[in-house]
């Protein structure tokens, strides 16, 4: 059965403070809750409008170089954007492929943007975004109600 | 001898223009076109700056850790990266796999191939080439595909996710598996993953098979402009098998020069560097390799990719991917096999081999075996040879006595594309751009060309908000005429 929450991550965890999304992801996922399943990605893509399906509520995680520290979050809605670089489509963009193929809108998103600073192929995730990550996981656990 | 518009006589009397970074190629790169005041085109490079730094992220680790972390290099193609290092841990290890260990490995090598042309083909290139390579940038995305030809958008994302699961299954992770290690594989398909897979296969055959005859259809409606479009000759290189077929996972190096002769063939790609050498100039991060027996990056750059192994292999040992081969080569009296815009219709034709591969396979019962590991003579070196989706794909790596990689060295496929990339944006250049306003349709043509190679620049850093697209114009003196910048969602602001 298909769980009513995901947490959708992505970034690539050797890339520094690339890895928040998916540290984030994982940290949830060591609290095995209930209701709630955790994906992670090296980046977002079209095939992931599939994961949306059957689901009440959404939550991607991604760092960010231009969120206010510690994090942004804002709700998201479909959105035919003219992203350039489609092998990191944005998370309204999945959502559009959503509704262009079940031709119905996606589940609520909310998008989780936590501030990064180094994404270095090799290098730790920084203290900076160390700290950032425990305040975006606060956030998100009052997300689920958790 | 330097290539025509590779270096302009007096770049500092000319005008710069920046596209950077490409749009729409997995990564980061930068294309500068230097023009007179006549607006022509005097001097046009594609610059990498950020494919760096993977031999040192390997050196020092555990041999057998690398099959797994080279995963890392790259978000659009780790399985690529995860098959060749294996290949060489192979060696490693000394061992000869077992027939269900290199039937799994396969499977997800033709999974990745589908997954990857697909999204390729589907969401970064027919935007291009079904609204047009100047339509309005709105448009010219994979969500307006879907907006435009819902069908058309159905099928790849389904394609896609059909190779995704043949890699799940056959590395037992989505993301970062780790199926394929030193001297074979750590798992074989369930019955039950078998049949799931099944199920759906011969669907992905046939809309594999649609897809060929899409962009064969292309092809017809705009014959003169795909067939001038950035086309060049080139000497070529690729994986053949023993027999001459096309072989996506294993073979001798087959290399043949611009007018058809072969320079070698079956070469063991074990001592690559006896018949190929990467050259560096000043002016790129990335190196220009080139086939020793030229003497030179200048005279010996080469073409890998979908179009060199298509046109390159004797045939294609599935049945309708072979029958659609034949069609290409002979199409126009051969016109598309030299075509830079022929990468596309290539691409679609690996993509139906490997739907077919993949439909064989899953009748073969050596992938639900139990023989998993081989295990030999302890090696110090090893080299792992793959056709990745986009090219010819060299890992080599030495491991001394404590099991450590001491040396690594990648040549991953767009770096052997890279002197032909550059050919291909300074054709278009001198066909599009030659004395006329840089609207951003006409810089669209630079990054269509560039894509027909499916260029994998960075990789896998794509944090939010990182990819402005940034245009520059700057005249002779340096003083910044005009300048556009693009964001993530497509808007334009002139500042």
């Amino acid at each position: 059965m298909t769980a009513p929450i995901l947490i959708f991550g992505w970034g690539n965890p050797s890339r520094g403070d690339d890895a928040l999304g998916p540290l984030l992801v994982e940290r949830i996922e060591t609290l095995a809750l209930p209701g709630v399943e955790c994906l992670t990605d090296f980046q977002l893509q079209v095939e992931h409008a599939l994961d949306l399906l059957g689901r009440e509520r959404i939550l991607f995680v991604d760092a960010s170089i231009e969120a206010e520290a510690p994090y942004h979050q804002r709700r998201l809605s479909p959105a035919r954007d003219a992203t350039f670089s489609t092998h990191a489509i944005t998370p309204e963009s999945v959502m559009q492929v959503y509704v262009d193929l079940h031709d119905e809108e996606p589940p609520p998103c909310d998008l989780l943007a936590i501030r990064g600073e180094r994404f270095e192929l090799g290098e730790p995730i920084s203290p900076m975004a160390s700290a950032h990550l425990e305040a975006a996981l606060r956030w998100a656990r009052e997300w689920m109600g958790r | 001898m330097p290539f025509e518009l590779e270096t302009a006589p007096h770049p500092e009397k000319l005008k710069r223009v920046a596209i950077e970074p490409v749009s729409r190629v997995e990564g980061h790169g930068k294309v500068t076109i230097l023009l007179d005041d006549a607006n022509k085109v005097q001097q046009v490079r594609l610059h990498i700056v950020e494919f760096r730094g993977f031999e040192k992220f390997i050196e020092g680790r555990p041999f057998w850790e690398v099959p797994v972390m080279v995963q890392r290099l790259c978000g659009i193609c780790p399985v690529s990266h995860h098959l060749a290092a294996s290949k060489a841990m192979d060696q490693i290890v000394g061992a000869t796999l077992t027939p269900t260990a290199e039937k799994i490995r396969r499977l997800m090598h033709y999974g990745q191939i589908l997954q990857s042309h697909a999204l390729h083909f589907f969401h970064l290139s027919s935007p291009d080439l079904l609204f047009g390579f100047g339509a309005d940038v709105a448009t010219r995305n994979i969500v307006g595909v879907a907006a435009a030809q819902p069908e058309i958008a159905k099928m790849g994302v389904l394609l896609r996710k059909y190779g995704q699961e043949v890699i799940r299954m056959t590395s037992g992770k989505r993301v970062h598996g780790t199926g394929s290690i030193p001297g074979g594989v750590n798992k074989s398909l369930y019955p039950e993953e078998r049949a799931a897979l099944l199920k759906d296969i011969y669907q992905m055959v046939a809309w594999s098979r649609d897809a060929v005859h899409l962009i064969k259809g292309l092809f017809e409606k705009n014959l003169e402009q795909y067939n001038a479009f950035g086309r060049f000759a080139a000497h070529t290189m690729n994986l053949v098998r023993a027999d001459g077929a096309m072989d996506l996972y294993h073979g001798g190096l087959r290399a043949r020069r611009a007018d058809g002769s072969t320079l070698f063939d079956h070469f063991d790609y074990g001592r690559y560097w006896d018949v190929i050498t990467e050259d560096v100039k000043s002016w790129s991060y990335m190196k220009f390799p080139f086939f020793n027996a030229m003497g030179n990056s200048d005279e010996g750059w080469y073409r890998v990719g979908p179009l060199t192994r298509v046109t390159q292999s004797d045939f294609i040992p599935t049945p309708l991917a072979d029958k659609e081969r034949q069609e290409f080569m002979t199409f126009d009296n051969g016109s598309a096999t030299g075509a830079t815009l022929g990468y596309h219709w290539a691409r679609m034709i690996e993509m139906l081999h490997a739907a077919e591969a993949l439909k064989d396979l899953l009748h073969d019962d050596d992938i639900s075996g139990r023989e998993l590991m081989a295990t030999g003579q302890r090696q110090e070196r090893g080299v792992g040879v793959i056709e990745a989706p986009r090219g010819t794909l060299i890992h080599h790596y030495r491991a001394d006595e404590n099991d450590q990689v001491i040396r690594a060295n990648l040549i991953v496929s767009t770096t052997h594309n890279n002197q032909a990339m550059n050919e291909a944006i300074r054709v278009v250049a001198k066909q599009y751009l030659d004395g006329k306003e840089l609207t951003e349709g006409l810089l669209n043509h630079i990054e269509v060309a560039i894509r027909c190679f499916d260029p994998c620049l960075s990789c896998a850093t794509h944090a939010l908000g990182q990819m402005p697209l940034d245009v520059e114009l700057v005249a002779a003196d340096g003083t910044m005429l005009d300048r556009v910048l693009r964001d993530m969602h497509g808007v334009c602001v002139r500042e």
